[in-house]
């Protein structure tokens, strides 16, 4: 990133240096952080922040994959090259797990979506591992709810967000004192929006899965979105399936996850798109968001991200 | 692109959410969806047009109440700046929240209504703004479409703000005539006030000069964290991170080290993408020093002819911010400051200000929620900080009560205990 001269940061710049800020605090003040990585993209920007954080050190704390077994195949093993490459530990969460050990129940068979779920084998995961901090890659451009969470997000021994009870937050001053089974949630790119998030990768050239760029393949129209035809999603009645040039906004399950027809192949052309878009990354692709206005805020105080 | 920050306050019908909503609506920043989702809620709610504040209103609680309880944070760009607004809620039991939006705002944006002119709220949220060290309020007149578009009205408010504003630490105050509801001057020109030559609201935010604002005098950086990477490669590395607070800092500065008083030369500072020969803040760096001394999180470096303020005895502005305890002599809490974690006790509450009319009541002897008074700390460790208003960073600390571990306080720091 660069410096706009006559001592002023240019936008990106001081993101950044917010973000890192917040990074290296919760490694000064918590025993047993963990870093939340899906192979997304935010994931993959929080990945850089961290490193950038502790250069010339290794992360000072593993990165973990919830995984919902639900997954683009092509996302997990561009995770597990990423995460070697960095030379982090990774610890795997799986709802696959949590399923076949009845910690949850199925509801509507193995395709139905699971995001309901994986914040049973988060919390578990949490408990297993006694993390006490939890960075995850939530900004609060991306839904009302996340709008008014803070950085630190204090989660009571149940996980649970209370929207109505947080503490101040001020300056940069975050107060991670916790007892025992509580933990905070951090969410160093709070700031960030969608647009400054693709700025930067692709000023800083961060590496991504390839289905964030266009290509071709096989869709189908549902509820107003083009999802990709696979063993997860089978075209139903009266659906039809076709190839589009297309992309994903964002990685979420591979059957809550539609993609948008798009051009861009490039991060320049899809800096461009973002930037004259005029549909967010979640109303347009995530099924998931969909369901009630406060969809996120009730996921929330259950303990989701 | 530069980053401004600023923060706004309002409360139930001043139309605070209508006029961001109208902000974000004209500057082209709220998406589709977005708007969709609002339009449909409106419907239901069975408003007559568009409700624009469902926008920023992001919790059920407040949507089913219509007012705004927390701290919301908006973001928009245009092609000259990236802005974040701290959308607040101006009711006084909402006070810890609207000092909380204040607390890195580079701007103020104060609302009245033009029929009302200013209330007991203005007042509170102008020198809540001022207290906190934002350098620029601006002023929005609304609803003028109520008043006729009276240029009278505008002006008369205009100055009778002026007036109060004597009182304050005010800096840099502008004024605009506006309607939110019907977009007069927040983005576009308004065609119903050919008397106003001023700026639109969103001209005035592109063009707020905000660069000066910062410390670029007094070099301090709160030591973070400590980088060792203890591997073959980098050895002897020892970095000392963290976030400049003030100041500029260079490679070959002869330096102050605090507390053990150790002087060495800055040999390298690490940025974000390689080695820099100087750093400012708010930057985030690792300095690397000639010499290995005792230094750890908490502790500071700073110029051997610039030092901050040493100590254990400390006055300063404090807002309380639960109802579960009062603020009272002898109590002991954690505090933060800068990196560094302290215990400190209430040695006098010197006064508890009426937060409406600015006067000191000096017999109060003790600070509820919501409420702002001059207070005395004793701390276990010395604090190497400055004046508030001379910077932002090191003049500020939190309380923490050490039971509950809730932020409880928000501390401005005035000086020294006399």
């Amino acid at each position: 990133m660069t410096i706009a001269g006559g001592y002023e940061l240019d936008h990106l710049t001081a993101l950044e240096a917010e973000s890192i800020h917040i990074i290296r605090e919760v490694a000064a003040e918590f025993e047993n952080p963990v870093l939340l990585f899906s192979g997304g993209k935010d994931s993959l920007l929080m990945l850089h922040l961290a490193q950038k954080a502790f250069r010339p050190a290794k992360l000072p704390f593993p990165v973990m994959h919830v995984d919902t077994g639900h997954n683009f195949p092509e996302v997990i093993g561009f995770r597990d090259r990423i995460v070697a490459e960095y030379g982090c530990r990774l610890v795997v969460a799986s709802v696959q797990e949590s399923i076949d050990n009845g910690r949850v129940t199925e509801v509507g068979g193995p395709k139905a979506p699971r995001n309901l779920l994986q914040t049973t084998t988060l919390l578990d995961a949490i408990e297993d591992n006694g993390f006490d901090a939890i960075f995850g890659g939530g900004r609060r451009d991306e839904e009302k709810a996340r709008a008014k969470e803070r950085v630190y997000s204090f989660r009571d021994d149940f996980g649970q967000w209370d929207p109505k009870n947080q503490r101040p937050e001020l300056w940069n001053l975050y107060n991670g004192r916790i007892r025992k089974g509580e933990q905070i949630r951090v969410f160093p790119i709070s700031n960030w929006t969608e647009l400054d998030v693709w700025q930067y990768i692709a000023a800083e050239q961060v590496e991504l899965p390839p289905i964030y760029f266009a290509h071709k393949r096989p869709v189908i129209r549902r509820d107003n979105m083009l999802y990709a035809v696979s063993e997860l999603i089978e075209p139903g009645e009266g659906e039809e399936v076709f190839e589009s040039t297309v992309r994903f906004r964002t990685l979420g399950d591979a059957n809550s996850t539609g993609c948008v027809e798009s051009a861009a192949d490039n991060l320049e052309k899809i800096v461009a798109e973002i930037a004259a878009t005029r549909m967010t990354e979640r109303g347009a692709t995530r099924g998931d968001d969909r369901v009630s206005e406060a969809a996120m805020e009730d996921r929330k105080k259950e303990g989701y991200f | 692109m530069e980053l401004l920050r600023f923060a706004t306050a309002g409360s139930v019908d001043d139309g605070k959410s209508t006029l961001i909503g109208r902000l974000l609506y004209d500057s082209k920043s709220i998406f589709e969806d977005q708007l969709e989702a609002v339009e449909s809620t409106s419907e239901k709610m069975g408003t007559e047009y568009t409700n624009l504040a469902l926008l920023t209103d992001g919790l059920r609680a407040e949507r089913e109440q219509g007012i705004t309880i927390d701290v919301a944070y908006r973001y928009f760009a245009t092609p000259k700046r990236k802005f974040i607004i701290a959308d607040t809620p101006g009711h006084i039991q909402y006070t810890r929240n609207m000092v909380t939006g204040a607390s890195t705002a580079n701007v103020a944006l104060i609302l009245l209504d033009a029929r009302k002119g200013i209330v007991e709220q203005s007042r509170r949220h102008a020198f809540l703004s001022t207290l906190l060290g934002i350098p620029h309020l601006i002023v929005c007149v609304n609803k003028m479409d109520l008043v006729d578009w009276d240029a009278e009205v505008f002006e008369q408010i205009k100055s009778e703000f002026r007036d109060f504003a004597m009182k304050l630490d005010a800096i840099d105050i502008a004024f605009i005539p506006v309607s939110a509801l019907h977009g007069d001057n927040v983005v576009e020109r308004s065609s119903n006030m050919d008397w106003y030559r001023g700026s639109t609201l969103l001209h005035m935010l592109e063009e707020v000069h905000i660069a000066s604002d910062r410390n670029l005098r007094d070099a301090r950086f709160p030591v973070q964290y400590v980088i060792r990477p203890q591997s073959d490669e980098f050895h002897d590395y020892r970095g000392y991170a963290g976030t400049v607070a003030g100041g500029v800092m260079r490679v070959g500065d002869s330096v102050l080290l605090l507390p053990s008083g150790f002087e060495t030369t800055i040999t390298h500072i690490d940025g974000a993408d390689g080695p820099i020969s100087e750093a400012f803040a708010p930057m985030s760096v690792t300095v690397r020093l000639a010499d290995d001394l005792d230094l750890s999180r908490g502790d500071m470096i700073c110029r051997t002819n610039n030092q901050p303020a040493v100590g254990q005895d400390i006055d300063a502005m404090v807002c309380w911010m639960t109802e579960q305890s009062a603020l009272q002599p002898r109590r002991k809490l954690a505090i933060k400051h800068t990196t560094r974690a302290a215990r400190a006790m209430v040695s006098d509450v010197k006064y508890r200000l009426d937060i409406n009319s600015l006067s000191r009541d000096e017999d109060a002897t003790q600070l509820g929620l919501n409420e702002i008074g001059r207070v005395s700390l004793r701390t276990t460790q010395p604090l190497f900080y400055d004046e508030y208003r001379q910077n932002r960073s090191t003049g500020s600390f939190i309380l923490i009560d050490e039971d509950s571990n809730n932020t409880v306080g928000a501390g401005i720091i005035l000086g020294p205990s006399a």
